[in-house]
C-alpha cells in the first residue's frame, strides 16, 4: 500500500493494510482539463478510501461517453459495457452477486437518451446501487450535439440554429416512477457536498439517483460559469436526515431550504426549479422494496442439490408404461 | 354417476374391418377454447403410456380468441404414433376428428387422400341457414374430394350426460379415438383423473362417463377399428416438448440467471424455468426489453458464473449489439434463439431456420461465437448443457438455435441421466496471482482465465473497446490485431475437438442430404425410404455450424452429388429469371459451398411448418432422376 504523506486527511486510515485514495486509482484520466468528471472520480475514490470499499468487491459499471470511461480510472473491477445499457449489466451484477458493491456511471446521452428505457425500469427495479448521472446537458464524445438535457436554443452541431425542444429533466422523470426510493443532485464545483451526496447515495439500500450537474470545458464553456462564481445559484436543501452543510459550506452557500427528504410532494416541485439549482437530497425512502430481494433462491445449491431437484422434475415427465 | 359396461368386441364390427397398421396421424381440431388441444395431448400420453412412438405437433391459431367457426381460429392437436420411435410430425394426416366444418378447411392441404373425417353433425340442423348450409357444402365438397366423412351426433351423445356439451365433448372425442384405435380405456381413465386432478370428484366422474360413451358409440355404430401394435419401452422415458427441454437443460447445467423478454414461440421455455428455478438457486429475470435482457444475462454472466437468455428471431436480432460486447470483452453466454418464421414480425407461431447466418455472422465486426442447432427435442436438453460448458471454458458466446416445431412439438426421449459434470463449478473467488493480465491468450489456444469480481488481484475493466491483455483500452493497431486473432483462436481450438459427425447410411454414394436443426427426423426418415428401395443416398446432419467439426469436406466429396435441405429461404436452380450468377443459396448451403468448394445444391420451403418426410423423399427422387 502506497501511504500519502502530502495532506493530512490521506493518511485518516493510514493504517498499515489502509488503502489511500491513490490505491483506487488506475490510469491517468484522459478526459480534458476542466471536465467535471475529474471531480466526480475523485469524490468517488475519497469516498471508497473513508470507507474502505474491499476493491475487489466493488464494481463500477458505465455505458459509451466520456463519463463511461469512469471504470478505466478505478481500480476496482469495472465493466465498461455499450451505449445505454450500463444500467441492466449492473442489475445483472448485483442480482447474481448483491453483496458487491455496485456504483454506475452514466452521461444525460448514456441514461436519459438511448438507455432511458432502462434507467425508467431500473428505477422500478430498486436494486441496491449508486447511479451517478454525469450530466453536462451536452454530447461530448461525439463532438458537440445536443442532449436531451440541453437548454432550448442551444447551438450545437446537430442544431446549429438552436435547439427545437425544451430540456428534460432527469430529476422530475425520475421522481415520477413508481419506487423511486432516492433521488439527490449535486454539482461538480462543490467537492465537498458532491462527496457527502455520494455518501448518502451509497447508504441508501436501494437505486440511489444522483444527478450531478458537471462542466464541459470543451463544448460548453460558458453554460455554468457565471453559476459556479455565484454561490447564491444553488439552493442547498438541508434536514437532520438529509444533507447537513459544514459551517464552512453554510458560510458560502447561505441560500438554504429545509426540506424532508420524505416528502415526495415538495421534492417533485423542487425538482421542477432549475434556478437557483437545488443540491442535496431531493426523495429518499428506505422501505421501498429491492428487487434482488425478492426471489427466495437458495443460492447455496450444489451440484448435488440440482441433480435432486432435476430427478423431482423428471419424475413429472416420465412416462409410466402401463403394466 | 352410470358408468357403462365397455363391449369386449362390437357386434357391428366384422373383422374384415379391423385395419392392422404399424402407424396413423390424427388430428383434432376445434374453435379455440373447445378443448381439442387438451384431447390431443391425453391422446398423446395414453398411446405413449401404451408404449407407441408418439410425436404431437400444436396447431395454434394467431390469436388468443380468434372468431368461432372460422378457418384461420382452427385449435388443436396432430399426433403421430406408431409402434416404433418417431422422430418427426410425420406426412399428412389418416384421421381427422373436427368439431364444425370450418375449422377443417384450413386442415385439407394437410390430409391424406381418402382420409376419415369424423365430423361434428350438429351444424347441419343450425338455425341459421347459412351455417347449415355451409355445413352441408363442405361435407359434400370433401365427400367429392375423396374423403370419408362420417358425420358425427357429438353435441347429441354428450347432452345425453352433461347439460353443456361444449365443456367436455374434448372427452367424448377422446372416448372415439380410444374405441377406433383400440386403446386402454383404463389408462384413459387414469388420464382423465390427471388432467382434472385439481377439480372435484364429480368433474372427474363426469368427464369419464363422457370418454365412456364416446368409445361405446365408436364401438356400436363404426365398423372401423385400426390395430396398431404397442412395443414396451426398455427404458424410462420422458415426454418433453423442446422448450421444456431447454429449461430442464438449464436447471442440469447449473446455471443460475436466465433473462429474458416474452417472444413467441421462446416464451414457455421461461413459464416452465419460472416454476422450477429457485427451488435451485436461480431466478428468470423479465427484463423491460431484449437488449435489457441480454445486458443484465452479461452482467451476472461477468459477476460470476454464466447465464442465458432466450429469445426469437426480433429478439436475437435487437440482442445483436450485446452479444458482440460479450464475445469482445469475451464473457461467456449461452443465447438461445427459438427460430420463427422472418424476417421482421414474420410468423410468430411458425418454424423456420431463417436466423443461421445471423447467428454465425451477426453483430458488427469479426464477432467469433459458437452455433450449436438443437437437431430432436431430446437435444434441446443436451445442447444446453454442451453449451453452458462451452462457454464457460472458451468465454465465448454459445447460440443455441432451436425453431417454433422443437419448442411446441412434444415426443418422447429417454430419461436423462444426471450426471454432476453437467453442473457449473462453484465461482471462483481465489486470489489472482500478482501482476496476472485479464487476457493473457494462451499463444497456442487463445485461451485467457477470466478474473471474477470478489478475486483479489484481478481488478480489471472489461470494455467492448478494443484492448490489450490488461483490458487497457488500445491505442496502438497492432494490438487490435492481436485481439482479434486470439478471439478468433479460440473456435479454432473448439474445432479440434469437435468429433465428425457420423454419416446415416454409407459412407459413399450418388447422393447426399445435408441438414441441420429440426430436420433431421424428416431428413432421416425420407433417406431410409428411398435407401429400402436400394437407391444409394445418405444423410449427414450438422450439430455445430460454428466451427464446423473436422472431416465434413471428406464426407461431402464422397457423393457424387450434395443435396442441402432447409427451412429457410432459397432461389429454385429453375426459377424464372435465376441463373448461377444470381442464384441466392440456402443458409447452410452458402457456408458450405463456400467453405468446401463443393457444387452442393439446395432445396428448401417456408412454408411456415416442419418439412414432411414425403415431401424430402419426393426432392430427393427428383434430384435423383
Amino acid at each position: 500500500m502506497t501511504t500519502c504523506n502530502l495532506i493530512p486527511e490521506c493518511c485518516r486510515h493510514s493504517g498499515d493494510d489502509a488503502l489511500t485514495v491513490e490505491d483506487y486509482g488506475r490510469a491517468l484520466p484522459r478526459w480534458c482539463l476542466g471536465c467535471g468528471d475529474h471531480a466526480i472520480l475523485a469524490a468517488v475514490q475519497r469516498f471508497c478510501r473513508d470507507e474502505q470499499l474491499p476493491p475487489e468487491k466493488t464494481v463500477c459499471v458505465s455505458g459509451i461517453g466520456c463519463s463511461s470511461r469512469f471504470p478505466h480510472y478505478m481500480e476496482t473491477y469495472g465493466f465498461h459495457g455499450i451505449h445505454g445499457r450500463a444500467l441492466p449489466i449492473a442489475e445483472g451484477i448485483k442480482m447474481a452477486r448483491p453483496e458487491l458493491n455496485v456504483f454506475v456511471s452514466t452521461g444525460d446521452g448514456d441514461c436519459c437518451s438511448i438507455g432511458a428505457a432502462h434507467w425508467i425500469h431500473a428505477i422500478r427495479y430498486n436494486m441496491d446501487m449508486t447511479v451517478l448521472l454525469h450530466d453536462n446537458e451536452i454530447y461530448g464524445l461525439t463532438k458537440k450535439q445536443a442532449s436531451p438535457t440541453s437548454p432550448r436554443g442551444l447551438t450545437t452541431n446537430t442544431t446549429p440554429r438552436g435547439s427545437y425542444l425544451n430540456p428534460l429533466n432527469p430529476l422530475s422523470a425520475t421522481l415520477g416512477v413508481a419506487n423511486v426510493s432516492f433521488v439527490a443532485q449535486a454539482v461538480d464545483w462543490i467537492p465537498d457536498i458532491l462527496h457527502e451526496i455520494i455518501r448518502m447515495a451509497y447508504h441508501h439500500k436501494g437505486f440511489s439517483f444522483v444527478r450531478i450537474l458537471q462542466r464541459c470545458p470543451a463544448y460548453l464553456p460558458n453554460t455554468f460559469e457565471a453559476r459556479v462564481k455565484d454561490p447564491s445559484s444553488v439552493r442547498l436543501l438541508t434536514h437532520e436526515d438529509g444533507l447537513v452543510p459544514t459551517p464552512a459550506i453554510a458560510r458560502v452557500y447561505g441560500n438554504q431550504e429545509e426540506h424532508d427528504p420524505l416528502d415526495i410532494h415538495r421534492a417533485r416541485e423542487i425538482a421542477s426549479v432549475s434556478d437557483p439549482i437545488p443540491v442535496g437530497i431531493l426523495y429518499r425512502d428506505p422501505a421501498v422494496p429491492r428487487y434482488e430481494d425478492s426471489f427466495d433462491s437458495d443460492r447455496t445449491d450444489t451440484a448435488e442439490t440440482t441433480g435432486t431437484a432435476l430427478e423431482r422434475e423428471l419424475d413429472k415427465i416420465t412416462i409410466q408404461a402401463s403394466a | 354417476m352410470k358408468t357403462i359396461d365397455l363391449p369386449k368386441s362390437s357386434t357391428a364390427l366384422r373383422e374384415g374391418n379391423v385395419r392392422n397398421l404399424t402407424e396413423h396421424v390424427v388430428e383434432i381440431v376445434s374453435d379455440s377454447g373447445e378443448g381439442a388441444q387438451k384431447c390431443g395431448q391425453s391422446f398423446g400420453t395414453i398411446a405413449a403410456r401404451m408404449g407407441y412412438g408418439v410425436w404431437t405437433v400444436e396447431i395454434i391459431p394467431a390469436e388468443i380468441q380468434p372468431p368461432a367457426r372460422s378457418v384461420a381460429g382452427a385449435s388443436g392437436n396432430r399426433i403421430r404414433f406408431a409402434s416404433s420411435p418417431v422422430t418427426n410430425g410425420g406426412d399428412d394426416a389418416d384421421l381427422v376428428i373436427a368439431l364444425n366444418e370450418q375449422v377443417l378447411l384450413g386442415r385439407v392441404g394437410e390430409m391424406k387422400p381418402g382420409c376419415t373425417i369424423l365430423l361434428e353433425n350438429k351444424w347441419k340442423d343450425d338455425p341459421d341457414s347459412s351455417v347449415a348450409g355451409a355445413y352441408q357444402r363442405t361435407v359434400d365438397d370433401l365427400d367429392q374430394a375423396g374423403f370419408k366423412v362420417r358425420e358425427v351426433p357429438m353435441e347429441e351423445e354428450c347432452l345425453k350426460h352433461v347439460s353443456n356439451a361444449r365443456r367436455g365433448k374434448n372427452m367424448f372425442v377422446l372416448g372415439l379415438l380410444c374405441g377406433i384405435y383400440e386403446f386402454d380405456t383404463q389408462l384413459a381413465r387414469e388420464q382423465i383423473e390427471s388432467i382434472f386432478a385439481k377439480k372435484s370428484r364429480a368433474v372427474i366422474d363426469a368427464n369419464v362417463g363422457l370418454l365412456e360413451a364416446g368409445f361405446a358409440w365408436a364401438r356400436e355404430n363404426f365398423d372401423l377399428r385400426i390395430r396398431i401394435p404397442a412395443t414396451r419401452p426398455d427404458q424410462p422415458l420422458v415426454v418433453a416438448n423442446g422448450n421444456t427441454a431447454i429449461a430442464l437443460g438449464i436447471v442440469a447445467s447449473g446455471m443460475k440467471t436466465c433473462a429474458m423478454y416474452p417472444i413467441t414461440p421462446a416464451t414457455s421455455a421461461s413459464h416452465y424455468l419460472s416454476e422450477i428455478f429457485e427451488k435451485v438457486g436461480g431466478f428468470v429475470h423479465q427484463a423491460e426489453d431484449e437488449i435489457a435482457a441480454c445486458c443484465f444475462a452479461i452482467g451476472a454472466s461477468y459477476a460470476g458464473s454464466c447465464a442465458v437468455t432466450i429469445t426469437s428471431g426480433p429478439g436475437y436480432s435487437l440482442k445483436q449489439e450485446a452479444i458482440g460486447l460479450a464475445v469482445m470483452a469475451e464473457i461467456p453466454l449461452v443465447v438461445v434463439n427459438v427460430q420463427r418464421g422472418g424476417p421482421s414480425t414474420g410468423q410468430p407461431t411458425k418454424v423456420e431456420q431463417g436466423d443461421l447466418l445471423t447467428t454465425v455472422f451477426g453483430s458488427h465486426g469479426d464477432a467469433p461465437k459458437i452455433v450449436i442447432a438443437a437437431a430432436s427435442i431430446e437435444d434441446c436438453f443436451y445442447s444446453i448443457i454442451t453449451a453452458r460448458k462451452i462457454a464457460e471454458t472458451f468465454n465465448m458466446v454459445v447460440v443455441v438455435l432451436t425453431d417454433a416445431s422443437l419448442a411446441t412439438a412434444q415426443t418422447l426421449f429417454p430419461r436423462p441421466r444426471y450426471d454432476e459434470s453437467w453442473h457449473a463449478p462453484p465461482i471462483d473467488q481465489s486470489p489472482v496471482p500478482k501482476g496476472a493480465l485479464r487476457y493473457d491468450w494462451d499463444p497456442e489456444t487463445g485461451l485467457a482465465r477470466r478474473f471474477i469480481p470478489g478475486q483479489p488481484n484481478g481488478m480489471h475493466a472489461v470494455t467492448g473497446l478494443a484492448h490489450d491483455r490488461r483490458s487497457r483500452v488500445a491505442y496502438d493497431p497492432r494490438i487490435n490485431q492481436e485481439g482479434l486473432q486470439n478471439r478468433s483462436k479460440k473456435l479454432v481450438t473448439l474445432q479440434k475437438t469437435l468429433k465428425t459427425p457420423p454419416v446415416f447410411g454409407d459412407g459413399e454414394g450418388d447422393l447426399l442430404v445435408v441438414g441441420w436443426g429440426s430436420t433431421r427426423g424428416a431428413i432421416e426418415e425420407a433417406v431410409r425410404r428411398v435407401r429400402s428401395e436400394g437407391e444409394k443416398v445418405s444423410a449427414l446432419h450438422l450439430r455445430f455450424i460454428q466451427p464446423m467439426p473436422p472431416g465434413i469436406g471428406d464426407i461431402l466429396r464422397r457423393f457424387e452429388r450434395v443435396l442441402i435441405v432447409e427451412n429457410n429461404w432459397s432461389d429454385r436452380a429453375d426459377g424464372a429469371g435465376i441463373d448461377e450468377d444470381n442464384r441466392r443459396y440456402s443458409a447452410l448451403a452458402l457456408l458450405l459451398r463456400a467453405r468446401y468448394l463443393v457444387d452442393a445444391d439446395c432445396w428448401s420451403e417456408v412454408m411456415g411448418q416442419a418439412i414432411k418426410p414425403a415431401t424430402i423423399e419426393n426432392v430427393i427422387r427428383e434430384k435423383l432422376s
